[in-house]
This record gives structure tokens, sequence and C-alpha cells, in this order.
């Protein structure tokens, strides 16, 4: 990392404070950041949020339980299928409602290979905006592969509404499963094709490693979840700490960076790209038979009392805090959104960078409006 | 037993077996119930930690929820992180019990500690009009979270850095997650830019841009 | 064939025609071989609507922005904002004059030499009008009266100005081992030696076509025109006809940088080992070869590893594009000058 102190390009530079964004093609999204530079220093970053603000937590309130769900695919619609799996999972937690085993294992697979997906997003935009073009095509295109799974699911590429309260309200269809293994089986050699690109490139480390560091005690401290707290050498994984939908059943591991850095974040999540391959092979060849939905009342009414429940999303916790009066309707429905919470250390870990790291950072923390915003 | 066996249709001779026992999500589901939890191993190390601390404590579905006094939310918060190991501060939240006495608000804390994966809910009740300290000065993570709270609910939180409105912008008029407030939206054009939209004439309050 | 108007102004004229109109037509075909040969690599097809497969799109690309309306903001300098794009443009095109594109031939009886001109300081007249083509990028910069486009403006110049001086030195280890300035004696040079000069000067010929493509303002060194910047750099205020030129100035400086590049390390029109294999080249099969087929398949393989670097390479950032220039490419270029240096005095040079 070069030595910034000894940079000043011009001697008695004033501080410039500048607005990068809302809409700038960079910040994905309508993310406003207000940056105070000392020439091209980054003397503090304060980013303004709301752009995107739908009232969800609001409209939750009006709607049936299972008519929130929906509403969920809206919050971070890069990755519909968690924050389902997400809701559904705090509402079954609140009514004591334990799903069939092939509905928990269907729930796996579409979390998984939603995983995939957001992080296929994840990598063909960070690289986008380091200056490498190529990457985001290739992705894109493997990602093509996985909506159409899920279209052939749900009948929806991006918002799915795959799940419900007890399980899930389709079956698969047929050569579903044949066609997932076959994607599944040529993924890890796209992923390795995509390493060759960019892991050992020159140019790539120099523009990601040392950039964007956090500590692991600082992380922690600022309520990171997901690859920014692991690549800072904390191993916490939801999926580990508090086992939903059966994933103690399968074997897998957890990436965990050293340093802290943009390059450790990307390492994470490429090799959390090939995990979720494993855990996909693992489901597809143990899918158990029965049926896909528990028997639950026609109208949810869950009892008086607060439940709090998360899942791992691949931008970190995402958790939906449930409080019922009795009724059919969510008296408070609250989600904990991990890319929020991400992106408050932005500028924790931008102070002293130059304004090109500050894209490397925005990109790393991989942060989605809808989820800020709601 | 088939109907072959008696097609008299009498009463069967033997008793059949028991069944065997339906999985889970073939039976109606178990609704959890809600417990006190004074006598809970969290709860009874917290009020170790701290004296006094516990108003009330209840467990509902396998988690556990600590009513404390308002005013001394920052104080067990710090407990809570430095003695009692709760570094991670999970949720920050506020739930609107709209005409209750005690205090209209619920402001919920919910802690995670990493030594044994435990949560713990911390709840404070707080009126419209009263403030709580904050707990920034605990977790760092609180200082947005109580920002989204203020700008949704209106609760004043003393001693916060930086208390703005985040979801909303500046000059917006009310709380939206207030139960009080409409879903459908209140008259924000005159609220804000009095002289470029008529009052009651702004874009959601029955004016023509419908 | 003496008659003055003819040889002084007839032949040079004819010529000028023709190279001015294949240079701008190659650069304008440049942005669509650019276009269809990223899009391949990108796994999609790139323009192929307008015209047989896409082949018209240059001339619909040049028709939209003469036609486009040309807004010059309100408290721009004018003179100086309309002279930005001019000076880009015009030593592009220039150095032109002096590339020699094949050997002296007869046609008709007479001697008709491809290139326009044969100056005995070919490469420095091409160093010095090249150099003019920065005041084009700082002044379209700081004419925009755009704070951004002004820093973006001053980066680039900076970054021109750095890169100059390794691609210069390496210029000279050529000029070591051909013993001239002139173009067409340094491509007589590799002839006489019987092997173009990137064999002995393979480090120089690194440095220089890396230096050319940050030269160019290229990728991987286009920070200072990348959409994630924070605005698009000096060109963001011109439309139409001027950001035309701007355009057209960057494919002409890659096409300058990679004739240079053909002339001094690849041999300029000489076939593969032009000595050890004079037969097979003079032989009735591969005859009809003309130089200058070679010359263009030589400015094509560099064209194409310019487009190459586009669709692989992360961009540097500008601290470290800097670094790059002067803590590496000058000491490298620096040292290796006096190790040819060297070499041509031990193997006794003329």
């Amino acid at each position: 990392m070069s030595n910034l102190e000894s940079i000043k390009p011009f001697p008695d530079s004033e501080e410039m404070e500048i607005s990068f964004g809302p809409q700038h093609p960079a910040t994905h999204g309508v993310l406003r950041v207000l940056l105070r530079l000392d020439g091209e220093r980054i003397v503090d970053a304060k980013p303004v949020i709301g752009y995107l603000h739908r009232g969800t937590e609001k409209i939750f309130e009006r709607e049936t339980y299972n008519g929130t769900i929906p509403h969920t695919d809206r919050l971070d619609y890069t990755a519909a299928a968690t924050n389902n799996q997400a809701l559904v999972g705090a509402v079954e937690k609140i009514m004591g409602v334990t799903v069939p085993p092939r509905a928990a294992a269907i729930r796996v697979m579409l979390a998984e290979l939603q995983r995939i997906a957001s992080h296929t997003i994840w990598l063909g935009t960070h690289a986008l905006d380091i200056g490498a073009q190529s990457p985001f095509f290739y992705t894109f295109e493997e990602r093509e592969k996985i909506l159409d799974l899920f279209e052939e699911y749900c009948g929806a590429r991006l918002t799915l509404n795959s799940m419900r309260v007890g399980g899930q309200p389709y079956e698969l269809t047929d050569g579903w499963v044949d066609r997932c293994r076959a994607f599944v089986d040529q993924f890890p050699a796209r992923v390795a094709e995509w390493e060759r690109l960019l892991t050992a490139n020159r140019i790539w480390k120099l523009r990601t490693i040392g950039v964007g560091v956090i500590s692991a005690a600082s992380a922690i401290e600022w309520g990171l979840t997901g690859p920014p707290l692991r690549g800072s050498g904390v191993k916490w994984d939801v999926r580990k700490v508090f086992p939903y939908d059966r994933y103690d059943e399968y074997d897998f591991e957890i990436p965990v960076g050293a340093n802290g850095d943009t390059y450790d974040r990307y390492l994470v999540r490429m090799e959390e790209m090939r995990q979720s391959v494993r855990i996909l092979q693992q489901c597809l060849a143990k899918l158990p038979d029965g049926p896909v939905m528990a028997k639950v009342p026609k109208v949810i009414k869950p009892p008086k009392g607060e439940v709090y429940f998360s899942v791992e999303g691949p931008k970190g916790e995402l958790g939906f805090y449930v409080v019922s009066d009795g009724g059919a309707n969510p008296y408070r429905l609250h989600v904990r959104p991990a890319c929020f919470i991400n992106l408050q250390a932005l500028p924790e870990m931008v102070r002293g960078l130059l304004v090109a790291d500050l894209i490397a950072v925005i990109g790393t923390l991989d942060i989605v409006l809808g989820e800020i915003d709601r | 037993m088939s109907e072959q066996d008696n097609p008299s249709g009498a009463a069967p001779a033997s008793p059949q077996p028991p069944a065997a026992p339906k999985p889970p999500w073939e039976e109606k589901p178990v609704l959890p119930v809600p417990r006190d939890a004074r006598e809970h191993a969290q709860v009874r190390e917290l009020a170790a930690a701290v004296a006094d601390a516990v108003i009330e404590a209840v467990e509902f579905a396998g988690q556990v929820t600590v009513t404390v006094g308002r005013e001394r939310i920052a104080e067990i918060g710090r407990a809570c992180k430095e003695k009692l190991g709760y570094a991670f501060l999970v949720d920050l939240t506020a739930v609107d019990w709209q005409d209750r006495p005690e205090g209209r608000f619920d402001v919920v804390y919910w802690m995670h500690r990493h030594a044994d994966s435990v949560r713990l809910r911390l709840k404070v009740r707080v009126g419209a009009d009263t403030e709580v300290p904050s707990v920034t000065g605990v977790w760092k993570v609180a200082d947005w979270m109580e920002r989204e709270v203020f700008d949704m609910f209106g609760v004043y939180f003393a001693g916060h850095p930086n208390l703005e409105r985040i979801l909303t912008w500046e000059g917006f008029n009310g709380h939206p997650l207030r139960k009080d407030f409409p879903l459908e939206g209140i008259d924000t054009g005159a609220a804000v830019y009095p002289d470029v939209f008529p009052p009651g004439g702004g874009p959601v309050a029955g004016g023509e841009g419908e | 064939m003496t008659n003055p108007w003819v040889a002084f102004l007839l032949v040079p004229l004819v010529k000028i025609v023709v190279i001015l109109l294949a240079v701008i037509l190659l650069a304008a075909y440049m942005s669509f071989f650019e276009r269809k040969i990223l899009a391949y690599m990108q796994i999609r097809i790139g323009p192929n609507r307008v015209g047989p497969r896409g082949w018209l799109q240059p001339i619909a690309d040049a028709i939209k922005l003469l036609v486009k309306e040309d807004i010059v903001p309100a408290r721009a300098e004018k003179l100086v904002y309309f002279l930005g794009p001019v000076l880009v443009v015009a030593p592009a095109l220039v150095v032109f004059s002096v590339i020699p594109f094949g050997p002296a031939f007869k046609l008709f009886g007479y001697e008709v030499a491809p290139y326009l001109t044969d100056v005995n300081i070919g490469i420095l007249f091409i160093l010095g009008v090249s150099s003019i083509g920065v005041y084009g990028v700082i002044l379209g910069g700081w004419a925009s009266n755009n704070k951004f486009s002004m820093m973006g403006g001053l980066r680039s110049a900076a970054q021109l100005v750095s890169y100059e001086v390794p691609m210069g030195l390496s210029v000279v280890t050529v000029l070591l081992m051909a013993n001239s300035l002139s173009l067409v004696k340094i491509v007589e040079a590799q002839k006489q030696a019987g092997v173009w000069f990137f064999i002995p000067g393979i480090v120089a010929f690194f440095i220089y076509f890396v230096c050319g493509v940050a030269e160019t303002n290229r990728n991987p060194f286009d920070l200072p025109e990348a959409e994630s910047e924070l605005v698009a750099g000096f060109h963001t205020e011109y439309s139409g006809m001027k950001f035309a030129f701007y355009f057209l100035a960057e494919y002409a400086n890659m096409v300058v940088i990679s004739s240079i590049a053909t002339v001094l390390f690849l041999g300029g029109w000489l076939p593969p080992f032009p000595n050890w294999l004079a037969a097979l080249w003079a032989s009735p099969a591969l005859a009809w070869i003309p130089p200058i087929a070679w010359f263009v398949l030589k400015m094509a393989v560099f064209l194409f590893v310019y487009i190459w670097f586009r669709g692989t390479f992360p961009r540097y950032r500008f601290d470290q594009l800097m670094d790059l220039g002067w803590k590496v490419f000058i000491p490298v270029s620096l040292v290796n000058l006096v190790a040819v240096g060297a070499g041509v005095l031990l193997i006794g040079g003329k």
C-alpha cells in the first residue's frame, strides 16, 4: 500500500466536499456518498440513503403472513430466495411449524442457487468497477442458467415468491433435478476460469490488497456479517451457528480471510460459491421424498408474542423480527438488513484511501439498496 | 382389516395396534407459549451483573426477553457487553403499542454472545415524549439503527452523535411506522414546500395527481 | 520523371490523400473491430445490424456524430475549446507522413515510394510531433470550464508525459542498433542484420509497447477516462464532431504506436527472416505478396493486442500508474539502454 501520508499533490490543499451519486454508474443503485476530499485522499465519507425507501415494513402490517412473502423478494432483489427463507422461517418459528424434509431440501437448493446467483452479480459488477470488463459477461451467463432453473420452479426469475409458511408451494418439475445437476457439475470449471483471470493478476491484486481493511474486532463492533465479517478472520455463519432447514445435515466449510481487505473478501466469496456447489451436490444426491407442505391452518394466526429468526443470506445475516398480536396480519414485522448494517462501516473502511478505492470498497461490501432502504 | 372379513358390518373382534406417531409436519403445529423466565440462566446472570435490572422476563419460542428500565439501558447494555460478553448487537428496533399507559413504544435490543452462541433481547418502554439514552457508546453499530428508530417512530435517543432522519428526507413531517400514520401516506408537498404546493393539494391528499 | 509540378506537387498530393483516407478509415474501423472483437471475447456478438454483418457501423457512427447538436458550454473559453480537438487529431495524422509502409518500387517505369517522405530525423520528428497531442488534452480539459474535466485533463497529461520518457529510451536502443534516425534506414538496417530488432531489443520492445498503451490512454492505463471515475475525464463536455475528433485521435494514436512498433521492432515491411529465407519469399508461390501486406499484418497484430488488453485487464489506479512509469519503466529502460549500447559496442557494430 503506497505511503499516502507522503503524497500531498497540492501543498496547501483545502478540503473539498463532493457528492458521489445518487446517479452514478458505480454506486450500484441510488446510494449517495458525501465525500470530504483532501486532493485525492478521502478525509471522510458519509453515506446518504433512503432514495429507495418504499415503506416495506408498514406494508407488511397490512398483509397476511403469506402475503408478505412477495414483498420480501423486493428487499434484496438479487437474493430473493434467502429473503423468502428468512421470512417463512420466522413465521414458522412463531407458529411452531416444522417443515417436511423434502421442503427443507428444496429450500436449501433454492437458497444455495440464489447465493451463487447473487455472488455472480457481485463478481461481474465489482470487476467491472475496477476495470476488468469481461468477467461481467461470463458471470451473467452462469446466472442465466440459474434464473432458468428458478423460472422453471416458480415462474419467476428475480422476484421468486418461492416459499410459503409451512413448506413449498410447488413440487419440483420433471427433470428439474437433472438440469440442476447439469448446472452444478459444470459450474466449478467456470469459477476456475474467473479465478484465472483475476486472482493472480498483478493489477487486480494492486487494486484490492490492502484496500478497505477492517479488523476482526472492528467488524464485530460494527455489526458486520457475511463476507465482510468472514474476510476479517471471524469464522461465523448463521448456517453453522443457528442451523435452519436441516443445514446441519450437510457437510460444508466456512471460508475465512486473513487480513480483512478487499482481496480477502473476494477470495471468501469465490470459495463460498464452491461450497454452495458442494451443498447442492449433497442435496441433489439425497433429496428426500415426501410432502412439500406441512399441515398449517388456512389462515395463519400466530399466538401473541415475538420472535426473531435469521438466515445467512449472500450479503450477511438477514433476520426478521415478528411481533404478533394474535391476528392474521403481523403487528410489527421488522427486517434486520445485512447491507444496511454493513454499509454503516463504509466510512471506517474508506478513510485515508483514494477516490478510486471508494469504488472498490462499495463493490466489496456488495450492497443492494433495496435491502438498505426497504 | 379389510371389509371382506366382516361382510355383515359387525365390529371387529380385536383392537387395532396403535398407529405409528406421525411426523410433526403432518400434525397440527404446537404453538409456542410464553413462560416466565426469571430463573432462566441468561436472566440470572444479567441480574447478577447489574443489580435490580430485571423488571420482567419472558421466554417464548426459545428466546428470552428481559424488560429493563429506560434510564438504565446504556449502563445495562455496557454491562451486557463487557461483563457478560454480548459483543454483537444484532438488531435494535421499536414497536408501537399505541394507547398503552406505561409507555407507547417498546425499544428492543437483540444481542448475541459469540462464546456460546446465545442471544438475549432487552426491551425498554418509552413514552412518546420521553427520551432513551443512546447505546452508541456501547455498540458502534447502534448509530444507524437508532437513527432509523427515530425516523420511523420519533423516539429520541439522548447522547446520539448524529440523530438525523435516515430513510425519509430532511423536512419530512411525521413518523411513518407509528400506528396513527396512514398507510397511504400524508401530504408531503405542502408540508415541505408550501410555496410550491398548496396546502391539502399535495401528491396524496386528494389532489389531482392521483 | 523530372517535371517538378508532378514530382513535387501532384505525387505528394496524391500520397497525402491516400494516406489520410486510409488512416482515417482505419481509425474509424478500429472502433468497429474493437467492438466486434471485444464482443466475441465477452461471449456476445457486437454490432451486426448496420450493413452486412455490421460492417457499415462506423459510417453510421460518423454520420450520427456529424449531425449531432454541437453543444458548447456557456462559459467555456471558445477559441481554446475549438482548438483542443484539433491539437489531438492533427499530430496523430501528421506523424503518418514519415512512416514507411513499404520499400520503393517501380510503377509504369517510375520510382514510387509508398510513404510520403523520408526525413533523416524521422524518429525525432515523430517523437516531437506526437508530444503536441498532450496540449490538446490539457487545453480541452481546461477550456471546458469544468472542475472535473480539468482534473481529468491534468491527470491524463501527467500520464502522457511520464510515459514518454521510457518510450523514448526504448526508441534510442533501436537507434543504437540501426545507427540512423530515418525510419526507412531503420528497416533497411534490420534487413542487413537479418533479424528483426525485437530479438536483440526484447526488453525495449515490451517497454515500448506497454508505454504506447499508456500513451494512448488505453486499458489498463485508462483511469483518466473510466466511467467509474467521477466523470468521463477531459472530454466530458465535448459533443458531436469535436467528441468524434477525440475519439478518432485515440484510435489514430493506436495506429501510430502500432506502426512505429512495427517499423522499429518488427522489421516494417520485411518478411520473417528476410535473408535466411530469401529464397522462400522469392519463390513464385509467395513472391506475389506485396511488402505492404507484411506491414499491415504486423500492425494488425499490435492492434489486436490493444483490444485483447482491454478485454482482459483491470485498470491501474492513478498513483499506481505513475509509480509504474517512474519507478519501474524508467530504471529498466535506462539499464536496458546501457546494456544494448554495450552489446552493440562488443559485437562491433558500425
